[in-house]
């Protein structure tokens, strides 16, 4: 288990705990975080669980997949930082990890 | 005005084989989807994906799955009206009076939203000032090129669709294509004529670019563009094209009075049922105690939506649940010899 904080774009911070093995985008919406849609559920193909990860958590993280940098193509305001948190899956080094939300997903 | 027994909105697997029920029960049904072509979710996110939870298909794709859906519709004659949406929904006595975008009524007593996760749509800028220059400097889709004859097009996209129309259009404009990282997600033959096309000067290229403002008095004069490390660059434009793929919206649905949570629709589990009388939601947008956004779910709950439509559409008969085994006049329909 680790404590994920999910941050709003207006600045709300959620902090949920989120078993192993659950991606991120499933701990927000099984905990009704706003913010994060995850419209296909996780299949990487809508952008709608979309975050931003600052750099020093970005790089803890696993490497995105070849298709997850497509379909940020298509996400609202990607940045360098930019994820996929249907791809970012929890394990016990990602506690603490924050993950901030863009304005809006669609 | 068109008057059917049952519209389905939505075209995706769900819809169509609720076409399929419609049909074996002996009621009419016409079919409406905003997309141009059949096959919903399947066959417009994930055409190539293995699927492999269909009863009794231990593996196929999005595409293999709308084609067999199809194929079982083909008995039937059903009227798709496709790159329709359906707009306005309204009580006409006891039917439902539906309008499309296009400007199509149907006359129903049975409506059944099967929209998945609502209608795609183009993903757009996220400059707000792009949206009083829709449809007149900035498009997400061509209906007519030659409008650009001669004219300065920036076209934003890392897709084929960017990079096709960039390779098109630069044979009588000038073109700009902006992306927002170095790699390119079309086809590597396109890539390459488009790196040609620039060392001819025929395509400016700006990558790790996004779009930051555009900039017009009425029309459309220049955009700024800006650089992963904050640069700014100005570019003269007469038009502007964004191709960054579809995004799913709920879109009118949510103005037709239903009891809406989060973005699906609530129903009751015997008829699927919303809280409007003869108008049902199925498969992925409906919502109920222990519902499963599976495929197979949007089956059954279809089957059931489509024997609660018999009893609005045919009133004074008594529906009878038959088998396809063994019914004569399901196999009349179906167009298949009795034994």
């Amino acid at each position: 288990m680790a404590k994920i904080i999910y941050v709003e774009h207006n600045g709300n911070s959620h902090t949920v705990n989120v078993d192993n093995g659950l991606s991120v985008m499933e701990g927000a919406v099984q905990n009704n975080i706003p913010g994060i849609d995850g419209d296909c559920g996780g299949g990487m193909s809508c952008a709608t669980c979309h975050v931003y990860v600052k750099e020093e958590w970005f790089d803890k993280l696993e490497k995105k997949l070849d298709g997850e940098e497509d379909m940020l193509d298509q996400a609202y305001e990607p940045k360098k930082n930019s994820r996929l948190s249907c791809q970012i899956t929890v394990s016990e080094e990602l506690d603490g990890l924050i993950v901030n939300m863009p304005e809006k997903q669609v | 005005m068109i008057k059917t027994d049952a519209l389905i909105i939505g075209a995706g697997p769900t819809g169509l084989f609720t076409a399929h029920q419609l049909k074996i029960i002996g009621l009419d049904c016409e079919i409406v989807d905003n997309l141009d072509k059949a096959g919903g979710q399947c066959i417009e996110l994930y055409p190539d994906k293995p699927i492999y939870d269909i009863p009794a298909i231990p593996e196929c794709t999005g595409e293999e799955l709308t084609k067999n859906l199809l194929d079982q519709l083909k008995p039937f004659n059903i009227n798709f009206h496709l790159g329709e949406r359906v707009d306005e929904l309204k009580k006409n006595e006891v039917n439902w009076e539906v309008k499309t975008n296009k400007g199509k009524t149907f006359l129903t007593p049975n409506v059944i939203i099967a929209g998945g996760v609502g209608s795609f749509e183009p993903r757009r800028f996220s400059p707000k000032e792009c949206e009083q220059f829709e449809d007149k400097s900035i498009f997400y889709s061509i209906k007519n090129k030659k409008i650009f004859e001669g004219k300065t097009v920036s076209i934003f996209g890392g897709g084929d669709s960017a990079l096709d129309w960039a390779v098109e259009l630069s044979k009588n404009s000038k073109v700009n294509l902006i992306h927002r990282r170095d790699e390119f997600r079309g086809a590597q033959a396109t890539l390459d004529k488009v790196h040609e096309l620039q060392k001819s000067g025929k395509i400016e290229l700006f990558t790790k670019y996004q779009l930051k403002t555009v900039k017009g008095n009425g029309t459309l004069e220049s955009i700024d563009i800006e650089h992963e490390n904050k640069e700014i660059k100005n570019l003269k434009s007469d038009y502007v094209l964004g191709f960054f793929g579809l995004i799913m919206q709920l879109g009118p649905i949510a103005n037709w009075g239903l009891n809406l949570n989060k973005k699906t629709v609530e129903v009751d589990t015997e008829k699927f049922e919303t809280n409007q009388k003869g108008i049902y939601a199925i498969g992925d947008i409906c919502n109920y105690p222990g519902k499963l956004k599976l495929i197979l779910s949007g089956f059954h709950e279809g089957a059931l939506a489509a024997r609660a439509c018999f009893k609005l559409a045919r009133p004074n008969e008594k529906y009878r649940f038959e088998f396809t085994t063994s019914s004569k006049t399901i196999k009349e329909r179906l167009g298949v010899k009795s034994d």
